[in-house]
């Protein structure tokens, strides 16, 4: 009792700074128990219970070390005066605009004849998943509406093509525009009904979209040909010559990304980027400014789903197959999580994005079993340490009143 | 000559009446003033002007048409704007952004265009930019105009808010509470400010608890109180109404 009364008159002597010094200590030390414990957990149904009990105390120690190093020293204090940081921070990745240009496109040009054909392979798989993660930030990121069933979009380019293809010979160049068309149309399909709903409701029902239609391409043999997929697709034609190889697949993708990307950047800074913009920050006020809100989040449906059904259609081309495997929610979550990593509503950042989720599950082939693992922590510690994303959120200049 | 008239205007929320039968008109290039206690209907009756809620009962008519039926979107381009009691500014926009959305209706040109940046888009950016600095500068915000909307003093926040307003180009503008919140001093600029709204030849229709504010600028008032009109006129005639002066001091008790 006596010490409890002694207790509370030492801490109603302490100084408010040092009371404040204490909780944000305290904070420091709660968050780093969190990720050890839950870095631990990841590791105990693999290496037992000594390694996990070991990473939690080298997690639960070093972070507020390191936590407390980057304090004094700070990333931000001594690094910024390294000569040539400034222009590799990942801030200033939109060095596209600058003369970096030139000598970043030749790089990328030049790059097949450098190659192994296995990097090849999965830089052009990279690429289709930037167009992915491009459409997709249409969506969410421009615009605010959750979608989970993006996966869906990608399947109906993919078939698209197929079919067009082994029903009807129709060619790569014709079916490129109709697979878009299909996406763009089944997009406003589901968004006419569904962008009644708001939230995580919209989340919902786009997930279902996704289910149904993974369900209706597994089942319905006659045309689909089910679980089997659908095989013999040819590449791209020119001339009556064959295009299947890598090399083009690359220029082809390489092409359509930097499309694209002009053409989304184009569309962000115009009235309707900036309608879809002020829907997602408040969409009354976009209403009240003469903004049709239901209009325009239709148009970004529409728009997100464009660069979906042209995905799908490379990536039936570059398979020569597809199968309803392919375009599971998984891999709806998977777009979802490049947008995310690179940052919600940077056009770059989807760009990182696709290319770090595509790069990093490769580059840890030798780690087979914690792949997903480690994209998880990843993503996880993302969350912690930077919410807005690699590239994402925008700084602004606090003003004084 | 009256730009907007409310016949009847009727808005219930289940039980509850907030508007009952709330009828006015607003007079071209005037200010007007709605008063009256908290919980009164002001803001539900700028939500009905606006078409935000749909109203139960009553019709609205501006410059002739009626509009009580309409979306938002379609009031704002007809010419009525509005500003919020809660700042609902576009915050990881700049100012500059948040006027510029602002002229949507006022500018049309599709995707493709957009796409292309032939010399009409360009030039139509261009008048968008300028004008939307013009708005900025008549707020005195034009220095900020690359700063993040959600970063602006509160001050600043609700200038822009009406600067927003006025890029829609509107013939109307209503301001609800533009100074709650703020200090003396700032409740004078506002006034100010509103003046120059006036004189750039715009209706301006406020919600206001500031008496000496709403005394002093507005040149006909409407005094609500549970949804019903219980007075109007010049700010002489509302001061010494007797229903007035009951629905914010009470009656006075006979022994």
């Amino acid at each position: 009792m006596k010490g409890v009364v002694q207790d509370q008159a030492r801490s109603s002597r302490k100084s408010i700074a040092q009371r404040a010094r204490e909780s944000a200590g305290r904070s420091v030390m709660l968050r780093s128990f969190f990720i050890a414990a839950w870095a631990a957990l990841l590791f105990l149904p693999f290496h037992g219970i000594r390694s996990a009990l070991v990473l939690f105390a080298g997690i639960f120690a070093g972070l507020p070390v390191m936590q407390s190093a980057m304090r004094l020293g700070g990333p931000g204090e001594w690094m910024q005066r390294l000569p040539g940081f400034r222009a590799f921070t990942l801030r200033s990745f939109p060095f596209l605009r600058t003369s970096a240009l030139p000598v970043f496109l030749l790089a990328l040009f030049v790059l097949p004849f450098t190659l192994k054909d296995y990097y090849l392979d999965v830089l052009v798989m990279s690429g289709i998943y930037m167009l992915l993660a491009l459409g997709l930030n249409v969506i969410v990121g421009f615009t605010g509406l959750l979608n989970l069933g993006f996966a869906a979009f990608y399947a109906i380019g993919a078939y698209t093509y197929a079919l067009l293809n082994t029903k009807f010979g129709l060619g790569f160049w014709p079916s490129l525009p109709l697979s878009a068309v299909a996406a763009t149309l089944s997009g406003l399909l589901l968004a006419v009904p569904a962008l009644r709903l708001r939230g995580d409701y919209l989340a919902i029902v786009t997930l279902g979209f996704g289910e149904i239609l993974r369900i209706v391409l597994n089942n319905w043999d006659s045309l689909t040909n089910g679980p089997n997929g659908i095989s013999g697709i040819a590449p791209p034609f020119l001339f009556g010559i064959s295009l299947g190889s890598l090399n083009f697949y690359y220029y082809l993708v390489l092409g359509l990304v930097l499309l694209s990307v002009l053409i989304i950047r184009r569309v962000k800074s115009s009235r309707v980027g900036r309608a879809w913009i002020a829907i997602r920050e408040n969409e009354i006020a976009a209403s009240s400014v003469g903004v049709n809100v239901t209009r325009y989040k239709l148009y970004a449906f529409a728009f997100g789903t464009f660069w979906a059904g042209i995905a799908g259609a490379l990536f039936a081309a570059k398979m020569r197959f597809v199968s309803p495997e392919s375009f599971t929610f998984m891999e709806s979550v998977f777009i979802l999580s490049m947008v995310i990593l690179g940052g919600i509503g940077n056009i770059y950042g989807a760009l990182a994005g696709a290319f770090i989720l595509v790069l990093l599950p490769e580059a840890l082939r030798d780690v087979q079993m914690y792949r997903m693992l480690l994209l998880g922590a990843g993503l996880v510690l993302l969350m912690i340490f930077r919410p807005q994303g690699i590239l994402g959120g925008r700084k602004g200049v606090r003003i004084r009143g | 000559m009256f730009v907007l008239e409310a016949r009847e205007l009727t808005k219930h929320f289940g039980g509850l009446k907030a508007l009952e039968a709330v009828s006015f008109k607003v007079k071209e290039g005037a200010i007007h003033s709605i008063i009256g206690p908290n919980g009164a209907g002001k803001t539900t009756l700028f939500n009905c002007l606006t078409g935000v809620t749909r109203p139960t009962r009553g019709s609205i008519h501006f410059s002739g048409q009626e509009i009580s039926r309409l979306q938002p979107h379609e009031v704002a381009e007809l010419g009525i704007a509005r500003t919020f009691q809660n700042i609902r500014l576009f915050p990881e926009m700049t100012v500059m952004e948040n006027v510029m959305v602002a002229q949507h209706t006022r500018t049309k040109y599709g995707l493709l265009s957009a796409v292309l940046r032939g010399s009409s888009f360009m030039s139509k950016e261009r008048a968008v930019r300028e004008k939307g600095f013009e708005y900025l500068e008549l707020m005195g915000l034009e220095d900020h105009a690359e700063a993040l909307a959600g970063n602006l003093p509160y001050g600043s926040q609700r200038r822009l808010e009406i600067a927003r307003a006025l890029a829609t180009e509107p013939k109307i503008i209503l301001l609800d509470e533009p100074t709650a919140g703020m200090n003396p001093m700032e409740t004078l600029e506002v006034m100010d400010l509103i003046r120059k709204v006036k004189g750039l030849g715009k209706t301006v229709i406020l919600i206001e608890h500031d008496m000496k504010l709403v005394m002093g600028i507005s040149e006909w008032i409407l005094v609500l109180d549970h949804g019903v009109g219980i007075a109007e006129g010049s700010p002489e005639e509302v001061r010494n109404d007797p229903l007035v002066i009951e629905a914010y001091l009470g009656r006075e008790t006979t022994h």
